[in-house]
């Protein structure tokens, strides 16, 4: 009965977030050797505590955790590390100016001495037995999101852990980079480690796990072997209902130009081109997607369109519903907040929603006087008309939080993006900009945010998303606008357009540039 | 039994405000029992004579009481002017430069103007010099931070210098008896420049100035536009941006805000209390107000009690130096130690300790 030992087990595990909040309701959870288990479920549903609580962030209230059969009390990120539980966290936790071999090796204890080529052999071992791609020597400020990713994994295997936990991996990967990681993690199956894997996708969970787990509301519902499972059983399983996987998308009414830009080029900081003549046009009445790996341009696209990017050339122009033509680009913001009421109201709801877009520590009130603060004379900032809208909003948009004096940041995810999303839209826009509307969203409020965006598009608002998920992409967008390196590689019509020939636009005139 | 129970800390979610304030007050009584203890053991002295030494040093005369309230009201005032710097996440350690800077203005001026122009219109200019002389003082570093991003905190630090530098000059000019080093008591006769009684109150006009600059101060920071402004650029700079708010207007403003207040400090310190200038005139007030200002939470109300505090344990101090022969370093271990218990309550406020029992 040795084989049959399980690599983790999680028995009737409780954990409490103060009185009220509890974010796991003895939840069981079995981990085997060699298996890639799924863990599946809602925003706040209490994935990322649990795995929290196995890495040693937390502790929980109640309940035991075993280890290879053993109890274990796992009160810190060093007991997690001495069982071999390695955790890969969404935010890494690297230092910029080490190299990965730095990085790896950091933390762990050693002779007086270090002997860099020999640490580097060891890892070099690691990186050719399961198939990574990593030059060890290579800085971290100069990686890619990926190849960062590799160095935590990497780290993890370096010291030794054989039980590795993975929060959203694939959350900032191309589905190049996807399949490469997969195909390492099989590797890592195929040699005895566990892997649990945390993710939203259910075609990822599909194509990867031996087994997925489903949380809902911090209740474990239940465990299912993969090849017995389909997209819907598994939504199933998470909502609790029966949902449709498809999304609306109507007919634009009346388009009209009210968005040109043209020309469109931006320095960043080195002085390299990060947006290179872009041109298009946003009509009113419809959504236009924006595709594209991560860092091809999307963020300065929007920040250019609201003047929080300076532009090095080229126009934006908006075009009111009389047809007059205002360029509002290259004006100072205050400028722009003045006479943009008369032109073209713009709505942006950044990628960054608690460090941009909200301030995280300010309750909501405060929050939705973002954008309106300075309405109304005198010195003082009203606050009457921000609560009525917050408490508005918490009604309309059901958000769930103990009031409107709640610290935004203390919000789950959804309901996080949910207050900047509608206090967006309570500015009535004429354009809304939309960077990663469902990042990190369950799958309730993530149609919740499609069918705010499809009501804005009826309302004849010039829609501009980016998405990353080329699946929803398609879906919802009347036209996709691909981006590859600041370049506009192509505009396709979001009915008949596929997901190769968006990909191939997305990689196009990447191929020059040495892939290793 | 310690191998099986293990010790947990738990940030609390919310706490009522009696069981913050009743772990407080635990705090301060157990800081006074652990104070006993070390003066009993050092001194073999009774500790509640001590105590008594140090109440009747700050409040044991109308005449000390009111001195513990005139340096209450400096403290509280700096305190203040370093509010809205630091809800900005700007280190602002250079009040005690801009309060040296508005100190010498004014000294400038009583020096010059003092025989010339009548009461009431010097005051004014006085007042109108130190908080002007303040807020170059603290609009320097600023307009550095806002446009080439410097390091504000070892920039307001080196300002403290040269203001002190400044100072040392203006005494080679000032010097009274000449060859003394030092400026003296500037107009001891005619008391021109000197900041005059308020209804029969010594300090009266130290009290109104302050109170008036504490409760603008809590309205300004609640509920005025420029304050949420503040707020929003020291949380995030980018939801500033987003929110179009002129990041380094705001920046270069609030420290002009925060000079001009900590160089007013300086017109009281010199008008209203000292009547000379000298290097040490800011006396290490400018960092004092900084413990005052973040151990109060930058709540204005409660930097009342604070400042009144730290200035009563030091005025104690000086009189059980000269009571008990001690050295006054006394004092400060005794405020070393109620710190030491206060702040640290601020823990049990933010976090509940658990053990846990390992199940077998």
């Amino acid at each position: 009965m040795v084989e049959a030992v399980n690599a983790i087990e999680l028995k009737n595990i409780t954990k409490r977030f103060g009185e009220k909040v509890i974010a796991n309701d003895s939840v069981n959870l079995t981990v085997r050797k060699g298996e890639i288990l799924s863990l599946l479920g809602e925003n706040g549903s209490g994935k990322t505590t649990l795995m929290n609580m196995l890495s040693g962030i937390y502790f929980p209230d109640e309940g035991q955790i075993f280890v290879n059969g053993k109890e274990v009390m796992i009160s810190s990120p060093k007991d997690a590390f001495d069982l071999g539980i390695g955790m890969i966290h969404q935010h890494f936790k690297l230092i910029e100016v080490l190299t990965a071999a730095e990085n790896i090796i950091l933390g762990l204890p050693g002779k007086m001495t270090l002997n860099m080529d020999e640490v580097i052999k060891d890892i070099q071992a690691l990186v050719d037995k399961y198939g990574f791609e990593l030059d060890c020597r290579k800085k971290i400020y100069e990686m890619s999101v990926s190849e960062k990713q590799t160095v935590e994994i990497v780290k993890m295997l370096y010291r030794g852990s054989d039980i590795l936990i993975l929060d959203e991996p694939t959350a900032v990967l191309t589905p190049q980079e996807t399949e490469k990681l997969f195909a390492v993690l099989r590797n890592m199956r195929a040699d005895g480690r566990s892997i649990i894997i945390i993710t939203h996708k259910l075609h990822e969970v599909l194509a990867l796990s031996d087994r997925v787990s489903v949380l809902r509301k911090g209740k474990y519902i239940g465990t299912v072997n993969t090849c017995d499972a389909t997209e819907s059983s598994l939504t199933e399983m998470m909502v609790g209902e029966k949902v449709s996987l498809n999304i609306d998308r109507p007919e634009p009414e009346n388009p009209r130009e009210i968005l040109k830009v043209s020309g469109l080029t931006c320095l960043d900081n080195e002085g390299v081109k990060s947006l290179d003549d872009v041109s298009f046009t946003a009509f009113g009445g419809e959504i236009l997607g924006v595709a594209g790996i991560a860092g091809s341009g999307q963020k300065e696209l929007l920040e250019a369109i609201t003047n929080l990017c300076p532009i090095a050339e080229g126009t934006i122009s908006c075009v009111n519903e009389h047809g007059k033509e205002v360029v509002i680009s290259g004006k100072s913001p205050e400028h722009i907040s003045k006479e943009s009421i008369h032109i073209a109201h713009i709505s942006f709801v950044p990628e960054d929603r608690l460090g941009m877009g909200l301030v995280a520590s300010m309750d909501m009130t405060d929050n939705m006087m973002l954008r309106s603060y300075r309405e109304g004379k005198g010195i003082f900032a009203d606050r009457k008309k921000p609560r009525e809208l917050a408490e508005r909003l918490i009604d309309k948009l059901s958000i769930v939080t103990p009031g409107v004096s709640t610290p935004v940041g203390r919000l789950s995810g959804g309901n996080v993006q949910k207050v900047l999303v509608g206090r967006e839209i309570a500015m009535h826009p004429d354009i809304l900009l939309v960077a990663y509307p469902v990042r990190g969203l369950d799958i309730n409020s993530s149609y919740q945010i499609y069918n705010l965006m499809n009501e804005q598009k009826k309302k004849g608002v010039a829609v501009i998303c980016v998405i990353e998920d080329l699946d929803v992409l398609l879906e919802i967008s009347d036209r996709i606008l691909v981006l590859c390196g600041g370049r506009v590689t192509g505009i396709v019509d979001g009915r008949t357009a596929t997901k190769d020939e968006i990909g191939l636009l997305m990689t196009k005139g990447q191929k020059e540039e040495s892939h290793v | 039994m310690f191998k099986d129970s293990s010790l947990h800390i738990a940030a609390r979610d919310s706490i009522v405000w009696w069981k913050a304030w009743l772990i407080r007050l635990i705090a301060v009584l157990l800081s006074l029992i652990v104070c006993a203890i070390v003066i009993f053991g050092l001194t073999k002295m009774n500790p509640v004579e001590v105590y008594k030494g140090i109440f009747s040093g700050a409040v044991g005369t109308s005449r000390r009481a009111w001195v513990t309230i005139r340096d209450t009201m400096v403290l509280l005032l700096i305190a203040i002017g370093l509010t809205p710097a630091f809800k900005m996440k700007f280190w602002n350690i250079g009040a005690e430069g801009q309060i040296l800077v508005g100190g010498a203005a004014t000294a400038a001026l009583m020096i010059y103007a003092g025989d010339s122009l009548p009461t009431p219109v010097l005051m004014i200019l006085m007042f109108v010099a130190s908080m002007a002389a303040g807020v170059i003082w603290g609009v320097i570093p600023a307009i550095f931070k806002a446009y080439f991003n410097t390091n504000e905190t070892l920039f307001t630090l080196m300002l403290n210098y040269v203001a002190m530098q400044i100072v040392t000059f203006c005494i080679v000019y000032w010097e009274n008896p000449a060859g003394s080093n030092t400026v003296g008591i500037i107009n001891s006769a005619t008391r021109a420049g000197w900041l005059p009684e308020l209804g029969g109150l010594t300090y009266g006009w130290n009290v109104v100035i302050v109170l008036v600059f504490t409760i603008g101060m809590y309205i300004y920071m609640k509920y005025s536009k420029q304050g949420y402004e503040v707020a929003v650029v020291g949380e995030s700079q980018d939801t500033a941006r987003y929110a179009r708010i002129n990041v380094k207007r705001t920046i270069i403003r609030t420290m002009g805000i925060s000079g001009g207040i900590c160089g007013i400090a300086g017109f009281l310190l010199v008008s209203g209390a000292s009547h000379t200038i000298s290097t040490s005139t800011a006396g290490g007030r400018g960092f004092t107000a900084i413990i005052v200002a973040w151990l109060s939470k930058f709540n204005a109300f409660v930097m009342i009690l604070v400042s009144f505090f730290l200035v009563f344990m030091g005025k104690g101090a000086i009189q059980i130096a000269s009571q008990f022969n001690l050295n006054e370093n006394a004092s400060d271990v005794i405020t070393g130690i109620i710190l030491f218990f206060i702040l640290g309550s601020e823990f049990f406020i933010r976090y509940r300790i658990a053990f846990t029992k390992a199940h077998k």
